[in-house]
């Protein structure tokens, strides 16, 4: 079970929250027609250009004296300790949306700024979405067998270092399965990718 | 048989996947499987031994990743060496009494290449090539570079192959559920590149099940003149809460193996998931097949990263990225300014070009160094083929090889030189090439001269081994306002080259009106009749609404355009544009006889739009300003204050970052309109001063720079923007040469806040004078100061008022030293 690395991709993801996409833009409350405007050319353009895709494995969580282990990662992040407490599993997982929209960003980005700013903010609004319909998923799945899925955890998030990311592209093999690679310097490409820890946690049955 | 016959001739089995036995035999996770060639040889001997019992011909060594990025020099060597004698051992002691084969097996980098990851065109090659020449050295039989998933890197691998071997090479791809690769090639786009570069197998592997792979097959099948190869997984891993496994049987597997010969597969094998048994089956099944002859397809294309482009029905080339007559356009490749040609190219795509020509040929510029860095840029946002337009064969070199997809080469002619420069990197790059109808002695008079040219040319391609598919004849549109019978000559050629010498035609429409009042009208003419006299591809200024109005009429006039659609999109989507754009030309040229007081009493058209932060009207509001005020006083009198105001909007809070980002945007048009009027009238738009801009090494995410950088030009500083991903070496050696006092830093990640901080230490170290202002998400003004940075911005306006406030103090010091 834990050697196998699973893969879901998402063809009917939800619609495009829009206040959600505005908020990542930079508009605080509000945003006047021009933006709306602008912001429909943008969904429309960019409405075929994604490729959902996850990439995960379970494992059973280990407790030892140098702190937490999930298979291969290994780690005394505290942080983490406290999220997986009461967890006796746990998913490691990658989710990317694809290059698509990166290519949109850096296409508009000398020519039409505000354009890449709201491709930038729809690929961000995206790839929540996906962590989340792979989440739902997850408790779906679970919650059958009376588990809870914990929120996502992501190493840069408190103690939780970044030089694990390079342990979680090689359990996932994430260049292979999901066409997502990381930088030497530990970026994601590309960028609108997530990858991310959630424990699950049996449910109490009193 | 050698391998290459073998290949060519008969139905290829490979083998299976040899992941998951070897997890079965022990191979810890996290452990790099290439290295139990040295330490587990015995196992890794026995799985390639199961894969030749089982009726394998070709097996692939356990070097899935030995390749330079994870293994040292020395063990990469004793990796391969033992991978390919545990492969010849196994071949020596199995009982398959058929023909064996050891193939060199190369993976993917895991990495990205540039510029959307970090790994380098040419060291991905290098690195490739070290595992290649390694398999020679250890006698490896063939090469298979496979799963790869990136049109680019792939082109790596076979550059470096085909670079460091005579080894056939097999290519193989892994296409996703929606027919492409992760970076976006279709099929057909694989099959025109790796065929023009000369692989001698193309294929599909892993990602998918036998029945999802089906359409890629087919595309695979209905494109390639080369054998098919198809390797799918065992379906997908599937959980039952407890186990998991692949979801096709060995059975089933085989079936689907079995059509796929049927269909005129050539090479079958198995990935992730397979094992021997799945290739006994697949054996069993397909044995009694014969195979199927593979037929030449003369599909005459070029292909992009994403697409390929057929020369099934005329195609439009637009011809506007050339700096010849366009004195705008020189300017923008004097200055560096990329993104005035990104612009250009973006705008022809949206007018409907299917290749853009690719033309940066001044002599101010090193054609070499830049023809090569534009065509990277362009095929970083513009998913169209692109044609290489030089004549310096080395920068055409260099521009083919950096090319992601198979371009048209622009061009070849009759000289015995020309040709000996240009064909080897045809066939080596691969490549459409035009072939101009002119020789060591001119251009011929004469049809008949013409004709006789390209049938040199056709011949002469054939011996470096070019096929004539992949030659497309441009008979040379010479202007009729001094041989009027000029037209009748070019065309009667084309027709000729068309109809006796079967291959397709170009023409630069335009050439043919030089001189002439009106050329448009002409123009179009010429094309219609071009086309009636077979025209295959059009190099034209997709700007011009007369062409596309012959263009498109002709196309549904012949036949070609199913339900009139193509005709249909130009008149309601393309149509619309351009009649737009013409009409604010005819407003524009109108006198004005408003006075300057009337205007600036209220707010002009030119700042309102700017504050609306509409383009199109900023633009045509400043045309028709330039009409009845001087540039200078539309700058200081109308822009900036609009500026001043949208901008002061957002600090304060009352309008958002894409409001302001939008209202730039309008200010740019409108500069750059301004830009194209002092051009014309001799004179250059003042700049404040120079500011070197970039997004820090090991940072890729650069958005916010190019925030910065679109407010601060708005503002008049002359920026140059040094991309992202910039070493502190480059930095410094930038700020140098330009002597810019403020240097602007941009990093994302906490990751890449100490490469900003070096960059910082050495700018203060060799540069002391010169100012640092620092932005990204990470940072903040307590974090900047710490690093060392002058200032902190924390958004665009910021890093604005900070240029600003440098700027005046540094006029203030000069007027002082005066």
């Amino acid at each position: 079970m834990q050697d196998k690395i699973f893969i879901k991709t998402y063809e009917n993801m939800p619609s495009f929250d829009r206040a959600e996409i505005l908020r990542y833009a930079g508009c605080k409350d509000s945003a006047d027609e021009q933006i709306h405007a602008l912001l429909n050319d943008c969904l429309n353009e960019s409405a075929g250009v994604f490729s959902y895709r996850v990439s995960y494995r379970l494992f059973d969580v280990k407790r030892n004296t140098g702190g937490i282990a999930l298979g291969e990662l290994q780690t005394d992040s505290a942080a983490l300790a406290r999220r997986l407490a009461g967890c006796e599993k746990a998913a490691v997982f990658a989710a990317t949306v694809g290059l698509g929209i990166d290519r949109f960003i850096e296409r508009n980005a000398g020519v039409a700024t505000a354009k890449a700013v709201l491709f930038q903010a729809i690929g961000a609004e995206r790839i929540e979405r996906l962590c989340d319909s792979f989440c739902e998923d997850l408790e779906r799945e679970y919650g059958a067998r009376g588990y809870k899925v914990t929120s996502r955890f992501s190493p840069g998030y408190g103690d939780l270092p970044m030089t694990l990311q390079k342990t979680i592209f090689t359990q996932l093999d994430c260049a292979r399965k999901i066409g997502l690679t990381l930088t030497d310097s530990l970026l994601m490409t590309p960028t609108k990718s997530v990858t991310a820890i959630v424990g699950l946690q049996k449910i109490d049955e009193n | 048989m050698n391998a290459k016959e073998f290949l060519r001739n008969a139905i290829v089995y490979f083998d299976g996947g040899t992941g998951t036995l070897l997890q079965a035999s022990g191979l810890p996770l996290g452990e790099l499987p290439e290295r139990w060639n040295i330490t587990h040889a015995d196992v890794i001997e026995d799985v390639h031994a199961a894969y030749f019992n089982a009726g394998s011909n070709v097996v692939a060594t356990n070097t899935f990743g030995a390749n330079s990025l994870k293994f040292t020099e020395t063990e990469l060597d004793e990796i391969v060496r033992a991978a390919i004698t545990n492969a010849r051992n196994a071949a020596k002691r199995s009982t398959n009494r058929g023909e064996k084969f050891i193939a060199l097996d190369i993976g993917p980098t895991g990495k990205l290449l540039k510029p959307y990851g970090d790994l380098d065109f040419e060291d991905a090659v290098e690195c490739f090539a070290k595992t290649v020449r390694l398999g020679v050295k250890y006698g490896a039989d063939l090469i298979l570079i496979e799963t790869m998933s990136d049109s680019y890197e792939t082109k790596a691998a076979l550059l470096a192959a085909k670079e460091n071997s005579d080894l056939p090479v097999v290519v193989s791809n892994a296409y996703g559920a929606d027919g492409k690769l992760m970076t976006g090639a279709s099929p057909a786009a694989m099959v025109a590149m790796l065929e023009g570069m000369g692989a001698d197998v193309i294929g599909v592997n892993c990602s998918l099940g036998p029945k999802q792979l089906l359409g890629v097959v087919k595309e695979l099948l209905e494109k390639s003149s080369l054998p098919v190869l198809v390797k799918p997984n065992a379906g997908l891993p599937v959980s039952d809460g407890e186990n998991a496994y692949y979801d096709v049987t060995a059975e089933e597997f085989a079936e689907c193996m079995a059509e796929f010969v049927r269909l005129g597969a050539r090479c079958v094998g198995g990935c992730c998931g397979t094992t021997p048994e799945y290739i006994r089956k697949t054996v069993e099944k397909t044995q009694t097949l014969s195979a199927m002859p593979i037929a030449k397809k003369n599909i005459t294309c070029v292909s992009s990263y994403t697409h390929a482009v057929e020369f099934s029905q005329p195609i439009l080339i637009g011809e506007r990225i050339n700096p010849t007559g366009k004195k705008r356009f020189k300017q923008a490749l004097i200055e560096g300014d990329v993104e005035y040609v990104l612009a250009e190219g973006i705008a022809q795509q949206e007018k409907g070009a299917h290749v853009l020509d690719v033309n940066v040929g001044l002599p101010d510029i090193d054609e070499k160094e830049q023809l090569p860095l534009y065509v990277e840029r362009l095929q970083a946002v513009i998913d169209l083929p692109l044609q290489i337009d030089t004549s310096d064969a080395v920068a055409m070199e260099r521009a083919m090889r950096r090319y992601n997809g198979k371009p048209l080469v622009n061009s070849v002619n009759g000289k015995k030189e020309s040709m000996a420069a240009v064909f080897p990197l045809v066939k080596k790059y691969g490549g459409v090439v035009v072939a101009l109808t002119l020789d060591e002695n001119g251009i011929p008079e004469t049809a008949e001269g013409r004709v006789a040219i390209a049938r040199r040319i056709i011949a002469e391609a054939a011996a470096y081994g070019i096929a004539k598919k992949d030659i497309i004849v441009d008979t040379l549109a010479m202007t009729i306002a001094t041989d009027t019978n000029a037209a009748n000559v070019t065309l009667e050629a084309l027709c000729r080259v068309r109809r006796e010498l079967g291959v397709h035609t170009s023409l630069g429409v335009s050439n043919v009106s030089f001189g002439l009042p009106s050329r448009e009208i002409v123009n179009a003419t010429f094309f219609a009749r071009a086309l009636e006299n077979g025209l295959s591809a059009a190099i034209i200024n997709p700007n011009s609404l007369e062409m596309l109005k012959t263009y498109y009429s002709f196309l549904v006039l012949g036949g070609g355009d199913e339900n009139c659609g193509g005709y249909i999109r130009f008149a309601s989507e393309i149509l619309p544009k351009l009649t737009h754009e013409t009409l604010k030309t005819v407003t524009a040229t109108q006198p004005q006889t408003e006075t300057k007081d009337a205007v600036m009493d209220e707010i002009t058209p030119l700042k309102r739009a700017i504050i609306k932060g509409l383009d199109g009207e900023a633009e045509r509001a400043c045309e028709e300003a330039l009409q009845r005020v001087s540039a200078l006083t539309i700058v200081s009198d109308e822009i900036v204050p609009a500026l001043d105001e949208v901008g002061r909007a957002y600090e304060e809070k009352r309008a958002f970052l894409p409001a302001l980002l939008m209202s730039a945007e309008a200010a740019k048009k409108a500069f750059e309109k301004i830009k194209t009027h002092l051009l014309a009238n001799g004179g250059e738009s003042e700049k404040k001063c120079k500011i070197v801009l970039a997004t820090v090494q090991g940072d890729i995410h650069d958005i916010g720079k190019n925030i910065v950088k679109t407010l601060l030009e708005n503002y008049g500083f002359d920026v140059l923007d040094l991309g992202r991903d910039v070493s502190p070496e480059k930095v410094l050696a930038a700020a140098k040469e330009t002597g810019a006092p403020i240097v602007g830093l941009s990093a994302l990640m906490t990751t890449t806040v100490p490469s900003m901080e070096k960059t910082i230490a050495l700018l203060r170290k060799e540069l002391p004078c010169v100012k640092i202002m620092v932005g990204g998400a990470v940072l903040n003004a307590e974090y900047a100061k710490k690093i060392g940075a002058d200032a902190y911005g924390k958004d665009g306006m910021a890093a604005v008022r900070y240029a600003e406030e440098i700027y005046e103090i540094l006029c203030k010091n000069k007027q002082n030293m005066q």
